[in-house]
């Protein structure tokens, strides 16, 4: 492997292209005709131009990237998140063209993608899930609910990240949620199957990080907490979870390893689960590619989960070894994105007019933008990820806090004062939350204009 | 008699005048519309914005095609008082 295709764009296209340079290799970006002055571009020894700023026209044309792959003389892609990292046709594409996909084999991405197939598959390996069943038509989704009880999830079995999901709270609900979310489910993934699941109210979200390569072995880097969510998308992550005893801790490493190997799993990997009140976990889904928040795992264990990809995408083993991965203090990520927290979250694309980054010690930032620089409104809001390291969790709060404030972006709106706010709530700082519960204080926080 | 105005974006983005690909357009044109009716969606960082009449009238004229990329404030049709 020499030269590696970046199949991606902004903080996580710079993110991957840092790790090949540090092991050597060749970059090739590809962009969007509205990412002509992005900074991947600039950064990567060479850029194709593979598309208009739809990312149906570009990010997710796969059969243009694995043309750029060519034309470049790529024999690797590294597909970032989002986009068409979760494709197994995609990766499939690129196994036929004698490309390296970074990432697992595209029967894993496929056993994986349908998450009611998943569902099927943990529970086999032993892993609880959430209760719950397939639904095949209006009477029988009633059946299932009648046994799991209200209130419900309705989930689109092609979904995940959080899309395509309706909540029920009686039966009278129930036939409007399965016509929207069978329409939006045929319209944003072309597969109207669906599953409910069972809605466990005050747990948290705990997610375990696991890295296989092609010698079949698989490691777990223990898990990362990102309970604090708004409309089911993560805004801060940390590792260790603040809440998890190291029996729980133990079990969920365990379980998320032996789905993994059941798979064949192998690249870096997660495995989400919620954690009820009485710390039972259950198996949500699995993201089988590297995750936005992989960063804070990085910190604690020292593991660049990056190098770690490319290497087995190289055919080479795992260089880390299961008993030397160790967790080391606390970190935190705050997930910095265009939008205005104090109108709803309304997008904020524009100019960065000014941009003075914080650093120091313990602190990363992962972005892409730059003084000057057009946030363009056709893709994610993310624009940087500020993460922060100290050897206990009231110092990297503190160490936040501290970031935050240096951290200063004229120009666009920032979630940031909504990260200063939340870097001083009692419930945060005592590792007290649930999935809800930003909501919650978004709905009876004073000033913040917030309506839902 | 109001004068006549245009429709604008909220924000910019990528415009659309259906709610969803297989699905029928908000209004026609020469449709009467209502204060507040939604004419439009521009989808911008993933979120979908509803572009909507700040009068009663009649929706005239898209002066933008369907997937035609918008900036915010942009005039999106022409709306008349008949």
């Amino acid at each position: 492997m020499r030269r590696v295709l970046i199949a991606n764009r902004s903080e996580i296209a710079v993110r991957v292209l840092r790790a090949c340079r540090e092991l050597d290799l060749a970059t090739v970006a590809v962009y969007s005709e509205a990412d002509r002055e992005a900074l991947h571009v600039r950064e990567a020894d060479e850029a194709v131009m593979i598309g208009k700023a739809k990312a149906r026209d570009s990010y997710l044309n796969g059969e243009r990237i694995i043309a750029a792959a060519r034309e470049t003389g790529a024999d690797a892609i590294h597909p970032g998140y989002g986009f068409i990292s979760e494709s197994a046709g995609f990766a499939a594409a690129c196994e036929d063209a004698g490309i390296a996909f970074v990432g697992p084999p595209a029967s894993a991405i496929a056993a994986m993608g349908d998450k009611a197939a998943a569902r099927r598959l943990a529970r086999d390996s032993g892993v609880p899930v959430v209760p719950g069943g397939e639904v095949t038509a209006g009477d029988e989704a009633l059946r299932v609910a009648e046994e799991i009880g209200f209130p419900l999830l309705v989930k689109a079995a092609a979904g995940g990240g959080g899309r395509g999901i309706r909540t029920v709270r009686d039966t009278e609900e129930l036939p409007q949620a399965l016509a929207e979310a069978a329409r939006e489910a045929e319209a944003a993934f072309g597969d109207a199957s669906l599953y409910v699941e069972k809605l466990v109210e005050g747990a948290r979200h705990v997610e375990v990080q696991v890295m296989g390569d092609s010698e079949g072995r698989v490691v777990h880097l223990f898990e990362r907490e990102c309970s604090l969510q708004r409309r089911r998308q993560k805004l801060v992550e940390e590792a260790p979870s603040p809440a998890l005893t190291p029996q729980t801790r133990a079990a969920m490493a365990a379980a998320a390893v032996r789905l993994a190997e059941g798979v064949g799993y192998t690249s870096a990997g997660t495995v989400e689960f919620l954690v009820d009140r009485d710390e039972l976990f259950y198996f949500i889904e699995m993201n089988t590619r590297l995750q936005v928040e992989h960063g804070v795992t990085e910190m604690v264990t020292g593991v660049d989960l990056v190098r770690e990809q490319l290497l087995v995408a190289a055919g080479q083993p795992l260089e880390v070894a299961q008993e030397d991965v160790r967790v080391d203090g606390s970190a935190i990520e705050f997930r910095i994105n265009a939008e205005d927290p104090d109108n709803e979250f309304f997008p904020s694309p524009g100019t960065i007019e000014e941009l003075e980054l914080p650093g120091g010690p313990g602190v990363r930032v992962d972005t892409a933008i730059y003084a000057g620089y057009r946030v363009v409104p056709f893709y994610d809001s993310l624009i940087a990820k500020l993460m922060v390291w100290a050897p206990t969790r009231e110092q990297a709060l503190r160490r936040g806090r501290r970031a935050l404030r240096e951290l200063r972006i004229e120009g666009v709106k920032t979630t940031t004062p909504l990260h200063l706010r939340l870097v001083d709530d009692e419930r945060v700082r005592s590792g007290d939350v649930h999935t809800g519960y930003l909501e919650e204080l978004l709905a009876t926080g004073e000033g913040e204009g917030v309506a839902a | 008699m109001a004068e006549d105005s245009t429709i604008k974006a909220p924000a910019p983005g990528t415009f659309y005048r259906r709610p969803s690909p297989d699905e029928d357009v908000f209004v026609k044109e020469g449709d009467r519309v209502e204060s507040g009716q939604v004419v439009g969606l521009v989808e911008v960082m993933k979120n979908f914005l509803d572009v909507t009449a700040a009068r009663d009238g009649v929706l005239a004229t898209f002066l933008i095609e369907n997937e035609d990329l918008v900036e915010a404030g942009q005039d999106v049709a022409t709306l008349t008082d008949r």
